[in-house]
């Protein structure tokens, strides 16, 4: 079996790199703002489970490190382009309500 | 990544047994190869599916609805199904950290998205699918 496992982690491999060219079609056809952020957001999990999987192929554990801080970057960089886009800047303090900028409409946003 | 740990406990009862004729060691090495497999075979339809849907569904809703779901429960059969195949308890620490931090952040990341397209007005198609207008309909 240990002739085999190597041949399913490259198939793994192969098919998430097929899931993230369909993201990449995704990102770069998305008619909307928040469609094209889906698919930057579902990009990152595939390259965490792609870095996963290589370091399988590899035979490196180091990679799983990088993965982990890819993961944490990924929910982080979502939710600060999600605050950007909604107030048209990052120094915004969400705890007093009455201060903030109007979201942009639907005819405002790129 | 209790499994490896059964089978790391049981080595020494295993090397016992194989006098018996079975060698348990290479039976286990072998049924967790194969729950590997279908471990990595589960995660990778559920992945590619969601992408398929992300390409084809109609409009924004349904799109987050196919990815948001599928890459959770996805990406966590691939990571249980690697944690199998590790080797040492501080692979399959990373890996279970990986996976919780997934588990958290991917439904995060997908109701803030959802709530911002929401708040921005982007509407979701009601009813029935229709095929397109006529020409004299419109």
């Amino acid at each position: 079996m240990d002739m085999v496992m190597p041949y399913v982690m490259l198939a793994a491999a192969m098919f998430l790199l097929v899931s993230m060219v369909l993201m990449l079609a995704r990102l770069i056809g998305g008619p909307s703002l928040y469609d094209r952020l889906l698919a930057v957001n579902s990009f990152g999990t595939k390259t965490v489970l792609f870095l996963c999987v290589f370091c399988f192929i590899i035979n490196r554990p180091d990679g799983v490190d990088i993965a982990l801080l890819y993961a944490l970057m990924n929910f982080i960089a979502t939710i600060a382009v999600l605050k950007y886009f909604n107030y048209r800047a990052l120094s915004v303090d969400l705890r007093d309500v009455s201060n903030l900028p109007h979201p942009p409409t639907t005819d405002e946003r790129l | 990544m209790m499994l490896a740990s059964i089978i790391m406990a049981a080595e020494p009862a295993a090397s016992h047994a194989a006098s018996a004729g079975v060698d348990w060691s290479a039976v286990m090495a072998f049924v967790l190869d194969l729950l590997t497999v279908a471990g990595l075979a589960g995660g990778l339809f559920f992945v590619l599916a969601g992408s398929v849907g992300v390409i084809r569904l109609p409009d924004f809703y349904t799109r987050l609805h196919a990815a948001g779901m599928t890459d959770t429960l996805g990406a966590e059969l691939i990571l249980i199904a690697l944690m199998l195949q590790a080797d040492g308890w501080q692979m399959v620490a990373k890996l279970a950290l990986v996976g919780f931090f997934l588990f958290v952040t991917s439904p995060t990341a997908t109701h803030a998205v959802a709530h911002a397209a929401w708040k921005a007005g982007e509407k979701p198609k009601l009813g029935r699918w229709k095929a397109a207008p006529l020409e004299d309909e419109t």
